[in-house]
């Protein structure tokens, strides 16, 4: 376990040496600033629009912190050759790819709650109130799907040879899993026998982003979600990532490095 | 080594030719009505008349914000939500909703879908009766629908539609005359004399400003726009009870019926029996309109006795 949080906080030390987050950050308090300043109609109380404009900025750059972050990770390590001197101390593969996991989940963690810290100064300097019970859960379930996410980039990262492809085909997955993994059934019902069968297959299979993504019960002040659908989707997250893990790692302990 | 003179001379006569084609083709595009450098609007520029496409999609997220979330997809039973409803309950649009609204998602097909239910909208709400909380205190909240329905006006400044639901919801539910006064105001700068947002403007005058000879000049403009949109196509056939007609019969009638109404309140007995006949031509429901006639009737019998009395 030593050697897996070693590893993390190198990676977490070279995601805060990078510029992304910064980036990102500063483009969100911008446009969420510009948009901030307009009144509509003299109306100060007018703030769902300018949370969920927030909200869609938080998502898409933890998404793209989190993928971008993550598929350099191995390959990186590779190119740059110093995978073997990782190596060739007493750490196993299994320990490298826990360590890397780790370190790009916490360091999106970290992201995410700064990015959350602004949203909520945001919401409560036109509502006045805070509600803390439904953004914790808002964050830590959206945190719990960047840990899918970053198990599927780092899969990724050991399939896909290039790093852009890798980039590319996690962002188009992520985000067709969002749009429409929730309707997969739906749409599989009114398909033929054989094309249906195959897309109630992929809805079972796929990871649920979308169960992850509370946007709308945020910008919408809906009551919070009971607690124990919201500690399922937890379980279901730990659950799916572990499983994405043990897949990356039976590719990882086989692979020619050189 | 090659003398450079022919190549200077190529270039002049380069540059000579191309400055005057541009200055030709610019002559030519200044008067081109496709011209989109004469707008300032960056969205005129970049993308033109696309933006209306754009202008439906934000008119409907109005409608999705009214509905705080709970809304049908593109996989959803939409038969419930083909008219917006911030729309169809200012009662100036026609209608095409059929339907449940409350259970487009019908029941649950799995274990994930109903699990899922606990993380989206899930029940059907409207912001002006409670919300998500069903705390009717917080109905003023409605004007969350406002921004997109600006968006939309300002993309698409031809649609009538938009500027009648946000006068609707800013003038009757969030009780702010003079800012539905502007909107409307606004709609008749991009739309001159459109009899439906002309009406609106009346209902202002009267109802809120009490000003009766404004609020009649406005209504009978409005009347006059009537005519003048469709010049060629008899009144009778405007006013034939079918779908299509919903929009010419809606507004001819409630101009008579409010102009009507307007007619009572200056004791203008017979104006507003006339304006009464007219609207029944239109009404969906000639009885009703009778019985009014008839009261009226009664009202200026009594009224012609009292002063004959005296």
């Amino acid at each position: 376990m030593r050697n897996v949080v070693a590893i993390a906080k190198v990676v977490l030390l070279e995601m805060y040496r990078r510029k992304d987050f910064y980036v990102l950050f500063i483009v969100t308090v911008l446009i969420t600033a510009v948009m901030g300043s307009v009144t509509f109609f003299h109306d100060p109380n007018i703030v769902q629009y300018l949370k969920d404009l927030c909200l869609f900025l938080i998502l898409a750059s933890s998404l793209f912190i989190a993928i971008g972050a993550t598929a350099r990770q191995i390959p990186a390590e590779r190119e740059s050759r110093t995978i073997f001197p990782l190596m060739a101390k007493p750490v196993s593969r299994a320990e490298i790819l826990a360590g890397k996991f780790l370190g790009c989940w916490l360091a999106c963690g970290v992201a995410l709650l700064l990015f959350y810290i602004f949203f909520s100064c945001v919401a409560v300097s036109r509502e006045h109130s805070l509600p803390l019970a439904q953004y914790f859960q808002a964050a830590t379930l959206q945190w719990a799907m960047l840990a899918l996410v970053v198990g599927m980039t780092l899969l990724g990262s050991l399939v896909f040879t290039a790093v852009s492809s890798n980039v590319t085909i996690s962002f188009i997955a992520v985000v067709f899993i969002l749009l429409v993994g929730r309707h997969l059934h739906q749409v599989a019902v009114h398909m033929n026998a054989a094309s249906g069968t195959f897309i109630t297959g992929l809805y079972f299979v796929l990871p649920h982003l979308e169960l992850f993504d509370v946007r709308d019960l945020i910008v919408h002040d809906w009551p919070i979600i009971p607690w124990g659908y919201w500690l399922g989707a937890l379980v279901y997250a730990a659950v799916y990532s572990a499983l994405l893990l043990t897949a990356s790692w039976l590719l990882f302990r086989r692979k020619v490095l050189q | 080594m090659t003398p450079a003179r022919p190549f200077v001379f190529l270039l002049i006569l380069l540059v000579v030719l191309c400055s005057g084609i541009a200055a030709r083709l610019d002559c030519w595009f200044m008067g081109w009505q496709g011209n989109r450098a004469n707008s300032w609007n960056p969205l005129d520029v970049f993308i033109g008349s696309g933006q209306r496409l754009f202008a439906e999609s934000f008119y409907r997220e109005a409608d999705v914000y009214y509905h705080s979330g709970y809304y049908p997809t593109i996989y959803d039973n939409r038969e419930a939500f083909q008219t917006e409803h911030i729309g169809e309950d200012t009662g100036a649009v026609a209608s095409h909703n059929r339907g449940d609204e409350t259970g487009f998602m019908g029941a649950p097909l799995d274990f994930i879908d109903s699990f899922g239910r606990h993380f989206y909208p899930s029940r059907h709400t409207h912001l002006d009766e409670g919300g998500p909380t069903d705390d009717l205190s917080t109905s003023y909240r409605v004007a969350e629908i406002l921004p997109w329905l600006k968006i939309a006006s300002k993309l698409d400044p031809r649609d009538v539609k938009t500027y009648l639901v946000m006068a609707y919801w800013l003038r009757v539910r969030l009780h702010k005359v003079s800012d539905a006064e502007l909107v409307l105001r606004d709609g008749l700068r991009h739309n001159p004399g459109d009899p439906q947002l002309l009406f609106e403007l009346g209902r202002i005058d009267f109802g809120d400003y009490h000003n009766l000879a404004s609020a009649r000049g406005v209504w009978e403009g409005a009347l006059r726009s009537w005519a003048a949109e469709k010049p060629n196509v008899p009144r009778s056939e405007r006013l034939k009870y079918a779908v299509e007609n919903f929009d010419d019969r809606f507004i001819f009638e409630q101009l008579h019926e409010y102009l009507a109404q307007l007619e009572v309140e200056a004791t203008n007995y017979p104006a507003a029996l006339n304006h009464l006949k007219l609207a029944q031509l239109a009404s969906p429901k000639p009885d009703e309109l009778q019985q009014q006639i008839d009261d009226l009737k009664r009202k200026m019998a009594k009224t012609d006795s009292s002063s004959a009395h005296r």
